[in-house]
């Protein structure tokens, strides 16, 4: 049956609808030799839209360095793959699902999930972690925000996280850490970045490369639906208007359910050797599938739309192949054996129906019912598609002066108020409330979940045996207040922050993953933002060991002309040679010396009582102007991001893993959002002990010493390349040598007491004075009480 | 001896529950396909937690129509011993193994936490390793665990000494602080009148090494190995 959409005439204008423009629409008469059909023109606006082709991106990307001596496999494919040693990979990548996710806030977060766990199983990996980085506007009414804005932010928060929760949890993955964030820009445009990470044998890694004329191509998975259309082209690679809400029926629906079943059985299939290549249908689904295989195969393939599992009667090639139903794989068999692979999926109750084979001479024709529905070359049309060098413009530089900035208080001024209002603050609070609706035990890896260490720790069972002795440590970070400051730094600061949090785990960071959240990139100014942030993430990857193995761009987030924060969230990879040797942020004991660790502290008087350089005044209240306390208590984000040096952070990240791997010290926790009162306070939280007669209690921090700066500067500033860690007094000569050798500055601060006290002395006066449950009843019940508020 | 872990569509806790018995306990125990109606000799079955069937209609509906289910409730009639965590727990209530029925948490949310739980009953096989009153932290991870049960079965319950495990406090001096989920009598676990058939929503499984931070999930393990180990001699 001939059907309505293969018979309009595709015209520019049409192409234009299409998103595509009048050089692309050349392109692609260029490359068939005549003008598409619709289904063609279809297949090409989704290859080339912005979402699956980088065609604003690739230029960049080009400038981070994706090698390294345990990079297995670096981007292009489904996900990075990274050698942890005896015979086993990591998999893992992070990826954005934003506009989907307020359009449609539960199922835009569950399918993000979904998608990220399905690159990482089509590679052969059983996912075994997944993180959030999660970023919405303001959820509390203030200057900024009114009352319904926030009101309306809680709700996408809300659905956000239970879409998070709802398909891990049913997959069986363990969400196992992330971050949350909250700043007015997100309020239109929410950030929903996941990452999943899988373990496989080396051996058994599988890739998206079709091979072998005549090999069978399978459709496995869930029946293709008209959900989800234009997903990738028209809700992922176009700003927001008043009509983005019509978009709804672009967002896909995740079935977790169906997913599990998907897992399983692939795994299963894989291992049966009768697989040659998988591809799983994401972004563009059946279309990306089949043409990115035969591409990167250097083959054709040839399909019957007719065979593929329909959940709907009617629907034409345009939509079969446009169609982005969640849950659905395409591989290719050993030709004579994909009965094998038949019966796996056949056991698991999911469909699997031969669609096609593999053709020689490139080309990829869609048939319909005997008909030809389209007719491409595979691979110009997957790697010949548009590049742009769009135009770069710098913003111009902002005129501040120092009333811009933020001033603080007189000497000697007791700041315990302020410092509850920080603990309070939504991005400070714990995030227990959204954390606790996540599975984050499941599969009994996890070492340190949510907030137990800086990073997030699962522990790898031999996929055999079943024997520990590794664990690997991640940790996704971003500033996106500091790269609206300054973008290069404040990229630079993402990626140190991301490997310090997995070096204060312990663990010795291997790999990045990166997901780059934009605006429009047809604005001079937010090329250059990206431009700067490639440039930082460069020269931060290359000198802490940490090279790109993939990620994802996310541009046009922007609503109503309005960009987000530029907002590069990284993720680093870390291995923790010995899984007993977690760092954790906890204090252990009463009477543990509390350090202060610094990178770029000047190591010659390494000793306790050492005085630092301090930094001018103005350039202190400049850095100041951009920190968590400024924009809390003062209302103000101005200035630069601290000053970032890479070498620092480097050296502080090599004594912490020297330290863990020694167990010299019982605790550590870097300095970041909040600064140093806000590390301590979370060390004596996170420190509940079950005593014998009272019950559990926290133990509590008694810290004094003195320096040149401002007391806020120095117990609230967010200069990197930072943490503090406490050691049994027996082990301070040990610590105090290992920190030598690494050229870091150690620097003891107090004790830990039994006594639930906390309490700060600056230059001879308390400044910060409290008993720590009442510091910990703002931290801790603060995120919900604001959301649960009726 | 020999455990069987019955894998349904939508499992996800059948690998923990299996590395608790083979890695950490050192038990002999295999998968069982929910197609299957061979227990393969198995002395102890476990019903293990997840999403079995993506709990669509009601947690643990349909499972209880997989084939394995008839051969698990022959079993159990014959005196065999099954243990039903969290979604295991659900299924052996909606096949009538159990008695109750499960509602969605009161707060309306998935949680995940570690919780408390006192040993009520020492009488089972689930629990003869465990001192009465004791208290485990283990975890919990579910929507729908607030259990429920008419006036006559919670009377039923008590007068029959079945509920074996009540949420309470770290110091066991508050249970109604400790109930995560609103659960009528505070009930996490209970077992059917012939003490042979036990459900729990906390995940045992979760906590069987030190290195995971929680090792009290052992004692209902090690109580079901010593009871299979007292059969063994009884019938020798």
């Amino acid at each position: 049956m001939a059907t309505a959409s293969t018979e309009i005439r595709v015209t520019p204008e049409i192409a234009a609808e299409h998103g595509v423009t009048r050089e692309e629409y050349a392109r692609i008469q260029q490359i068939l030799g005549r003008d598409p059909n619709i289904t063609e023109l279809g297949i090409f606006s989704v290859m080339w839209s912005e979402h699956c082709s980088y065609k604003s991106s690739k230029v960049h990307l080009k400038r981070l360095p994706i090698r390294g001596k345990l990079v297995v496999q670096g981007p292009g494919e489904n996900a990075g793959v990274v050698d942890i040693g005896d015979g086993l990979v990591a998999a893992f990548k992070i990826e954005s699902h934003n506009h989907p996710s307020y359009v449609e806030p539960f199922q835009g977060a569950t399918t993000g999930v979904g998608g990220i766990l399905r690159d990482i199983f089509t590679m052969g990996a059983r996912p075994i972690a997944v993180l959030d980085s999660l970023r919405f506007g303001e959820i509390t009414a203030s200057k900024r925000t009114s009352e319904a804005d926030a009101a309306k932010n809680r709700r996408i928060l809300d659905g956000v996280v239970r879409g998070v929760g709802s398909y891990g949890n049913c997959f069986g993955v363990p969400t196992v850490g992330g971050e949350v964030a909250f700043e007015p820009c997100y309020s239109q445009n929410p950030l929903v970045n996941a990452l999943a990470l899988g373990i496989a044998k080396k051996e058994e890694i599988f890739l998206a490369k079709a091979k072998g004329i005549g090999n069978p191509v399978i459709y496995v998975g869930a029946k293709t639906g008209r959900d989800g259309i234009h997903g990738a082209s028209l809700l992922a690679s176009a700003e927001f208007t008043e009509e983005s809400k019509q978009k709804r029926p672009n967002v896909q629906v995740g079935d977790p359910f169906m997913e599990k079943l998907l897992l399983e059985a692939c795994l299963e299939a894989m291992r049966t050797g009768a697989v040659v290549a998988i591809q799983d249908m994401g972004a563009a689904g059946l279309t990306c599938s089949t043409m990115e295989m035969a591409s990167r195969g250097g083959t054709g393939i040839e399909i019957d739309l007719a065979k593929v599992p329909q959940r709907e009667t009617g629907m034409t090639p345009y939509e079969i192949m446009l169609s982005e139903s969640q849950e659905r794989m395409l591989l290719v068999a050993e030709k004579g054996r994909e009965h094998e692979v038949l019966a796996v999926f056949k056991k698991w109750g999911l469909d699997a129906v031969v669609v096609g084979h593999v053709t020689e001479g490139g080309i990829a024709r869609i048939n319909n019912n005997g008909r030809i529905a389209a007719e491409i070359p595979a691979h110009p049309l997957a790697e010949e598609g548009p590049v742009y060098h769009r135009p770069i413009a710098a913003p111009a530089p902002r005129i501040q002066t120092e009333k811009d900035w933020f001033a603080f208080a007189p000497e000697g001024t007791n700041l315990t108020a302020n410092f509850v209002k920080l603990l309070a603050s939504p991005a400070i609070a714990s995030k227990r409330w959204i954390t606790e609706q996540y599975d984050t035990s499941v599969r009994t890896n996890t070492l340190a979940g949510p907030g137990a260490s800086d990073a997030a720790v699962v522990r790898i069972k031999d996929p055999k045996s079943g024997a520990v002795k590794r664990a690997l440590a991640l940790s996704t970070d971003g500033n996106g207040r500091w790269c609206q400051l300054n973008p290069r730094v404040g990229a630079m600061h993402a990626v140190a922050e991301a490997a310090r949090n997995v070096a204060a785990s312990g663990a010795r960071p291997i790999a990045a993953t990166n997901c780059l959240n934009f605006g429009s990139p047809e604005k001079p100014e937010v090329m250059w933002q990206f431009s700067e942030t490639i440039d930082g993430l460069a020269e931060a990857c290359t000198v802490l060991g940490t090279p790109v193995t993939g990620g994802n761009v996310s541009f046009y987030n922007e609503t109503l002309g309005k960009s987000i924060y530029p907002t590069p969230v990284i993720g680093v990879l870390g291995i923790l040679e010995d899984a007993s040797r977690v760092l954790k942020i906890a204090f252990r004991n009463e009477g543990d010396l509390i350090l202060l660790l610094d990178g770029a502290g000047p190591i010659d008087t390494a000793t306790v009582g050492a005085r630092y350089i301090v930094p001018s005044a103005d350039t202190s209240r400049r850095e100041f102007s951009s920190s968590e306390y400024s924009k809390t208590i003062a209302g103000i984000v101005a200035g630069e991001p601290p000053v970032i040096e890479l070498t620092a952070e480097k050296r502080l990240q090599d004594c912490l893993v020297a330290l863990a791997a020694e167990s010299a010290v019982q605790s550590a926790h870097d300095i970041s959002d909040g600064g140093l009162a806000v590390t301590l306070a979370e060390s004596c939280f996170a420190s509940v002990v079950a005593g014998l007669q009272t019950g559990s209690f926290s133990l509590g921090a008694s810290v004094q010493f003195d320096d040149l700066s401002p007391a806020e500067s120095v117990l609230f500033g967010e200069r990197g390349a930072r943490a503090v860690v406490s050691a049994s007094p027996s082990k301070l000569a040990r610590v105090l040598k290992i920190a030598r050798q690494y050229h870091v500055a150690a620097r003891e601060l107090g004790k830990v007491i039994r006594e639930g006290s906390f309490r700060i002395e600056y230059r001879g006066s308390a400044v910060i004075e409290s008993s720590v449950e009442t510091l910990r009843d703002a931290w801790a019940n603060s995120l919900e009480r604001t959301l649960t508020a009726k | 001896m020999k455990f069987g872990v019955v894998v349904f569509p939508g499992s996800n806790c059948d690998h923990d529950a299996f590395y608790a018995i083979g890695n950490v306990l050192q038990k002999p125990v295999e998968f069982i396909w929910h197609q299957s109606e061979d227990l393969a000799n198995c002395e102890a079955i476990i019903l293990p937690g997840g999403f079995s069937y993506g709990d669509y209609l009601r947690t643990g509906a349909i499972a209880r129509f997989s084939p394995v289910m008839k051969s698990v409730e022959k079993f159990a009639k014959s005196g065999g011993m099954v243990l039903g965590i969290c979604n295991g727990f659900q299924i052996l209530c909606e096949a009538g193994l159990l008695p109750g029925a499960m509602m969605r948490n009161s707060g309306l949310r998935f949680i995940c936490r570690h919780v408390h739980i006192r040993v009520e009953q020492t009488d089972t096989p689930f629990t003869n390793a465990a001192q009465k009153g004791q208290i485990l932290k283990i975890p919990i991870a579910h929507s729908d665990g607030n259990y429920n049960c008419d006036e006559t079965t919670l009377a039923d319950l008590d007068k029959n000494r079945q509920v074996i495990f009540r949420y309470t406090t770290p110091d066991g001096s508050d249970d109604n602080a400790g109930n995560p989920n609103g659960a009528v009598h505070n009930i996490a676990g209970v077992c059917n009148r012939e003490r042979n058939v036990a459900g729990l929503m906390p995940h045992p499984e979760r906590a069987v090494e030190c290195a995971l931070g929680f090792s009290d999930g052992l004692v209902i393990f090690r109580s079901m190995v010593e009871a299979l180990v007292g059969a063994a001699k009884a019938t020798a």
